[in-house]
């Protein structure tokens, strides 16, 4: 093997070892493969045992998938994290201005930075949220921002997830397995604990409930219900932070409060860890469809009698229109450069760039503006040419509702298979908790890796596995 | 807790119940066929009559046989008291009260389904139904050690043991609503090896072979046998003894909550009136009646229990 094409976080591009991975190495070098191959096995076991599945949308109620897991871990120095720990601080601290601001004077609009069509013909803005004050001024309690490595220093913030980023049990989950099936590796490896994250999110939380509710808060996770992708995600963290899981179902307005039905009556609840999305969060301000909801909550929460984490109406800042914008964002309300740099981006929705991507289309990724998961996106290099054909008349039809970006090298992070070691392309979803006391960023995080060779899609819903994500202390 | 939560455990349990049950009266059934002594599809009409579901499989069966019987009450999906719908729905309530439960708990209640998953998943060749039903009993039996050793004393495990007992009493009291005949002192052919086989099927659809034995001795007679299934305080599985255990469980939520809820004198009332006799008084007031009318009482403090704490709007 001689040079790479991708950077590889084990190998570099030239074939030595990278310091972050010599202790893991050595280890590995002498380990039984055979051995290595039935830890995977067992893993796997343990994961299906404890039921950390997700429902796949679109498929029978009752399936339950596994995300597969990978035991080589993916192991980042203390100082690599540091230095992306503060760009993230200061993309948090942008974002949560910039919610403020588009919920309260729009400055950053009158200012001409961002167009103001940008947010008025936006389905992620919440009129219902202007002049809204959040309790404690913390519009996303909990957010996930999505990282990809090019080089030794070189980190891109592909999408910020400010609505309800989701995946985080996995990174408490990937790491307890790791420990129960090598221990060894952690006397070996200095690596920095992640098990703190359940007790930071309560702290957080509790930290930002409404003014009146006393020393002791009482807090909840809302969920959609069982049969939601994360339902095992969203039972994991109530159950770690010991308090209730909720469906709207559970709740009703009692006394101007948000309530819960136990079975001695209904008890106030001060702060809701929603996992419901906006549009289906209360049927009387939203959509009166939903079922999932509690009617009126809106009202209660404007009148700051409960906290809402993440907030409402938080999706317009990580919209991925809004995304090609946050540089502007994180200078307007920072007053700094941005430490972490956004993929170059076009908005096709402007006439220019949708002539450059019409003609590059071969070269790009293009991404729906509102989607995730990785549906509906092309990824131009490994389309066919009917694929790109009727991606085209797509993007000729709605130009607005997509952007495009380079296919970026992404990093690999080798797997282990039959035949060994094998470099795979992945990603990062460091864990950020906002709360008026701070930010807290736990070190480590959900790492994505697309488990087919080459591939750069590590969506689960797509085929992607995950590994545990060691950042050492150095 | 949330009623739900308390609604999800009661159900939870109820259906790990369900499914012990319902596998030791196939196995019953299956004792009863291979010692050819009675008719046997006569004898699977009353295991489907016993297990509530005759109604649902004569729907979808036009006649009675062996394969069709067990394979209902064990693995159809149309059924929605086989073992499998009833393991599947038990570990869909654990889901719900995922945060009510310990870990071991629930570990032990997601491997039952998977194993349940695995066995029942396929027609069930008869060489091999003994080795299932004993795995799907030991699973659902370290679901209950699991909770038993693992889960607080509090009101959770209340309304986990609630669950239990109701079903179990149920159970217990449809097997002599649907065998009471056998039991009569009045059928003429007394103590022939017909009467023996009726009366073991009794026990043994109960587990209680062993434990009669203890108490009674190796002959068996009616009386001592419904005095044993109805009264008997030691025997876990006897119309008394489940209905003392929902009278404790409900007595310490109302301890614990600090209310006492109509349900506590249902309760209260079915322990009173009819369990506190001695059985020549249950003969005398008619044994068929009265089951009837325990099962009537048993459904009314499920209803009331499930209103007195708010298991839904």
């Amino acid at each position: 093997m001689s040079e790479h094409a991708h950077f590889d976080e084990m190998w570099g591009r030239d074939n030595v070892l990278r310091r972050p991975y010599q202790n893991f190495h050595s280890w590995f070098d002498v380990e039984d493969p055979k051995r290595l191959r039935n830890k995977q096995r067992e893993a796997e076991e343990l994961f299906r045992l404890t039921g950390i599945t997700f429902n796949v949308y679109g498929r029978a109620e009752a399936e339950e998938r596994l995300i597969p897991f990978d035991i080589i871990p993916r192991i980042i120095s203390g100082q690599e994290w540091q230095k992306l720990c503060r760009g993230i601080e200061q993309r948090v601290r942008a974002i949560n201005a910039f919610l403020h601001d588009i919920y309260h004077g729009q400055e950053i609009l009158k200012s001409g930075r961002v167009p103001v069509d940008m947010i008025a013909n936006n389905e992620a803005f919440l009129p219902q949220m202007m002049g809204v004050d959040p309790p404690g001024g913390v519009y996303t309690h909990i957010v996930g921002i999505d990282l990809v490595r090019t080089g030794d220093d070189q980190f891109y913030v592909l999408e910020d997830n400010a609505r309800t980023p989701s995946g985080v049990s996995y990174m408490l989950e990937n790491r307890e397995t790791m420990l129960r099936m090598f221990p060894e590796l952690f006397s070996q490896n200095r690596v920095q604990p992640v098990q703190d994250y359940s007790r930071d999110l309560f702290r957080s939380l509790a930290a930002s409930a409404p003014m009146g509710a006393g020393p002791n808060p009482t807090v909840a996770v809302l969920t959609p219900g069982i049969y939601n992708s994360a339902y095992y995600e969203h039972a994991y963290l109530a159950d770690q932070m010991g308090v209730e899981l909720v469906e709207g179902h559970d709740l009703r307005i009692v006394d101007g409060r948000v309530a819960m039905r136990t079975t001695r009556g209904y008890a106030p609840i001060d702060v809701l860890y929603r996992r419901v999305d906006d549009d289906f969060l209360d049927p009387l301000n939203f959509n009166p469809e939903s079922q999932l909801g509690i009617p009126g909550i809106m009202d209660v929460y404007r009148a700051g009698g409960i906290t809402i984490a993440n907030a409402p109406g938080t999706g317009i800042a990580d919209d991925k229109a809004i995304y090609s914008y946050m540089p502007e964002i994180v200078e307007f309300y920072t007053g700094e450069r941005p430490l972490l740099e956004n993929v170059p981006t076009w908005r096709c929705s402007d006439k220019e760039s949708l002539a450059y991507v019409l003609d590059n289309l071969a070269d790009l990724v293009v991404k729906e503006v509102h989607g995730s998961g990785g549906y509906g996106m092309l990824i131009g290099p490994a389309a066919s040419k009917k694929e790109l054909a009727e991606f085209r008349a797509k993007l000729e039809a709605r130009p607005g509702n997509y952007i495009a970006q380079p296919t970026l090298s992404l990093s690999t992070v080798p797997i282990f298979g039959r035949k060994g070691l094998s470099p795979r392309h992945v990603d990062l979803r460091p864990y950020v908790l906002v709360s008026p006391n701070g930010i807290k960023i736990t070190p480590g995080g959900l790492t994505r890796v697309a488990l087919k060779k080459g591939s750069l899609v590590v969506n689960s819903s797509q085929g992607g596995g995950t590994k545990d994500t060691w950042v050492l202390e150095d | 807790m949330l009623g739900k939560t308390a609604n999800g455990l009661y159900w939870m349990f109820r259906y790990l119940e369900r499914a012990e049950n319902t596998s030791r009266l196939v196995e019953t059934g299956e004792w009863i066929a291979l010692t050819r002594m009675g008719a046997t599809d006569a004898e699977w009409r009353s295991v489907l009559q016993t297990a509530g579901s005759v109604e649902a499989f004569d729907a979808l069966h036009e006649a009675t046989t062996k394969d069709a019987a067990i394979d209902w009450l064990l693995r159809s999906k149309d059924n929605p008291s086989s073992v499998l719908s009833v393991i599947c729905a038990a570990r869909q309530n654990a889901r719900l009260v995922r945060t009510a439960l310990t870990h071991e708990v629930w570990e032990a209640t997601n491997s039952a389904f998977m194993e349940a998953k695995q066995l029942l998943g396929r027609k069930i060749p008869e060489r091999d139904l003994p080795e299932v039903l004993g795995k799907i009993r030991q699973k659902t039996a370290l679901v209950r050690g699991a909770t038993h050793g693992t889960m607080l004393r509090n009101d959770i495990y209340d309304f986990a043991r609630i669950g239990t007992f109701l079903e179990r009493a149920d159970n217990t009291a449809r097997i002599l609503d649907v065998k009471y005949y056998v039991l009569l002192p009045s059928v003429m052919s007394v103590g022939s090896s017909i009467d023996n086989i009726q009366w073991e099927t009794i026990l043994r659809s109960v587990s209680a072979r062993g434990g009669f034995r203890m108490s009674y001795g190796s002959m068996l007679n009616p009386r001592d046998i419904a005095q044993f299934l109805i009264l008997d305080k030691r025997m876990p599985r006897s119309l008394g003894f489940c209905v003392g255990k929902i009278r404790d469980n409900l007595g310490y939520l109302a301890a614990d909550y600090g209310e006492e809820p109509p349900s506590c004198e249902v309760v209260t009332r079915i322990a009173d009136e009819f369990l506190s006799q001695d059985i020549e008084a249950i003969f005398r007031y008619g044994l068929h009646e009265f089951i009837q009318r325990v099962l009537g009482h048993l459904h009314a403090l499920g209803a009331q229990i499930e209103i007195d704490y708010r298991f839904s709007e």
